[in-house]
């Protein structure tokens, strides 16, 4: 195929060089974020940290309790999740099942380019407009909480998951509908007995995609979702989920103190979140493209 | 074929239109509303002028000059680095430790939270290298952000590339650099160009990562050097947003300023999906 002459292995080893900057990236990333979160470990145990309930880094004694962060970051995702899954799994089956060819050449560029819209402008969205809107027709203080963030939240994630699902929907071979048509099945029929089931994995996949990315959203939580660290009890609760207590007190925190550190920490456990969400993805995938060759 | 299950498959079909025409209209909604309230603020003044009296008054041209800066930082260091990964995995790779590693860390970045970059180019550009808060620093860490983004473009690029191309250029006697360079390269190159405009878009709109690495609450002027820090249009809308006396005086500034970045981010975005819809049908109608 090709021939290995010795003035060839110059640019084959600079190309590899600079492709290995990605690897070195990703390391660099993992290297920063534990070495500048284990100091916090030395003040405070991890099960403090993880499972204490006070997040008051400013006062004094400090406190890094994180439990309510965690359980925003964990209540704004599960919300966003359950509203957003839903619809983009129906969007995403009726793109590949049931839209016509040519709204679909619409359809998709359309969905493509809304994954790409500024998470600031949504934040933005909910200040104005969600939260106003919400004071006025429910009995609370501010319209700034759970539900307002989880909502934006899912109309961000939507475009992500239906482009994947509807990927995976698509690459399921014609002939297993046909089958399907040919033993009488309706076409609804069709899509839960027999694409789906066949889907399954790609779908899943893009779930837990959509998920992580949820996960990691700062700027429309660090807008809408109010901004208290507290553990909610309602939908209609403020919340402060990881990635908000990061980008609201970063600025603010003195260079290597133990809220810096506290706050390096927060970030690993998004990072290790993500990262299991990535993996878990990755596996599904890989075996599934086992089972199918 | 039963009747009920006829029934049950037509209400299926509607329940599905359904769904796709109020995200239609839940969409352009949104849009309708940014749009009435941003619109009779855009002006040339407003796009030229600088923020003045508090940022209460004037344009937003050193947020707009800012972003552009911060997008060539960012792309002068991830498309470069990114188009070579992506002819090392696709030219290059054999099935190896190096290649699992490349792909699992390309991987891993694309599902790195926004806020995490932020954190990564604090601690390594502005501290650990000593960029301080600057262009730089923000520009390389927004960098990073996009790398997955163009590897991934690149990579379907290089794989779109027919064999047929490889081997007459080996057959000419042509060394595999040489077949990359002069054939692969350039056959591939307008695909990769329409990954690097998506990637500009996702690059512009990001906040999270430039808020400790390099973005100004206000700068007077346009960043003359890299080691300057800059005010970008997401921060901007930020802080007009939700810090300061001012929130509700800003108003129809945010608007104005929401509107500018929408269109910018938006605008390169159709660009490069529709440029790549066109170089497909095309690369169709060849074979």
């Amino acid at each position: 195929m090709r021939t290995s002459l010795k003035e060839d292995r110059i640019p084959r080893i600079a190309v590899m060089t600079i492709a290995s900057l990605g690897v070195a990236i990703m390391l660099f990333i993992l290297y920063s974020l534990v070495r500048d979160s284990i100091p916090i470990l030395a003040h405070v145990t991890l099960s403090d940290l993880l499972f204490g309930t006070h997040w008051y880094p400013t006062y004094d004694p400090p406190e890094f309790g994180m439990l309510p962060l965690i359980a925003g970051s964990v209540s704004v995702t599960l919300l966003a999740s359950l509203i957003s899954l839903p619809i983009s799994l129906a969007l995403a089956v009726f793109l590949s099942e049931v839209c016509p060819a040519i709204l679909r050449e619409i359809l998709k560029p359309v969905i493509e380019i809304l994954g790409f819209f500024p998470s600031v402008v949504l934040g933005f969205i909910g200040m104005v407009v969600i939260a106003p809107w919400m004071v006025m027709n429910f009995n609370i203080m501010t319209g700034l909480n759970l539900l307002n963030a989880s909502v934006l939240m899912g109309v961000m994630i939507i475009p992500i998951v239906t482009s994947l699902a509807e990927d995976s929907l698509n690459s399921v071979p014609k002939d297993i509908r046909d089958a399907s048509f040919a033993l009488g099945a309706t076409r609804l029929e069709t899509i839960t007995r027999s694409v789906i089931p066949a889907a399954l994995p790609g779908l899943m996949t893009a779930s837990l995609l959509g998920v992580m990315r949820a996960i990691g959203e700062t700027m429309v939580v660090l807008m809408a979702a109010g901004g208290a660290a507290m553990i909610p009890r309602s939908i209609m609760d403020p919340v402060r989920p990881l990635t908000s207590a990061i980008a609201a007190e970063m600025g603010e925190t003195p260079f290597r103190s133990d809220h810096y550190f506290a706050l390096f920490f927060a970030g690993l456990l998004l990072l290790l979140m993500t990262l299991a969400l990535n993996m878990t993805a990755l596996w599904i995938e890989s075996r599934a493209k086992r089972l199918r060759s | 074929m039963s009747g009920a299950r006829k029934s049950k498959d037509r209400t299926a079909t509607i329940m599905l239109w359904l769904v796709m025409a109020l995200t239609c209209g839940m969409l352009a909604l949104i849009l309708a509303f940014l749009v009435s309230k941003g619109w009779s603020v855009l002006s040339w003044e407003f796009l030229t002028k600088k923020p003045r009296s508090m940022m209460t008054a004037g344009g937003i041209s050193t947020p707009i000059v800012g972003t552009l800066q911060l997008v060539l930082v960012s792309m002068g260091f991830a498309f470069p680095v990114g188009v070579f990964t992506a002819v090392y995995l696709v030219e290059y790779a054999r099935d190896d430790w190096f290649t699992r590693a490349l792909r699992l860390a390309v991987r891993s970045l694309a599902g790195v939270p926004s806020v995490v970059f932020g954190l990564f180019g604090l601690s390594f550009f502005v501290i650990f290298m000593g960029f301080d808060p600057s262009l730089l620093s923000a520009g390389l860490t927004l960098g990073c952000l996009a790398l997955p983004v163009i590897v991934g473009a690149s990579e379907s690029a290089l794989l779109a590339v027919p064999r047929d191309y490889r081997d007459a250029s080996y057959a000419l006697g042509a060394t595999q650099w040489q077949t990359i360079r002069k054939v692969v390269l350039p056959a591939a190159f307008p695909s990769i160009i329409t990954g690097a405009i998506l990637s500009v878009g996702r690059v512009a709109g990001e906040t999270a990562p430039i808020i400790f690495t390099g973005a100004a609450f206000f700068a007077p002027r346009f960043a003359k050097s890299i080691f300057d820090q800059v005010m970008a249009l997401p921060y901007h809308v930020l802080i007009l947003a939700t810090a300061g006396t001012n929130i509700e005086k800003t108003r129809p500034i945010q608007y104005g300023t929401v509107l500018v970045l929408l269109f910018f981010v938006l605008g390169m975005t159709m660009t490069g999906v529709l440029w790549r819809a066109r170089l497909r049908i095309r690369q169709r109608a060849q074979r």
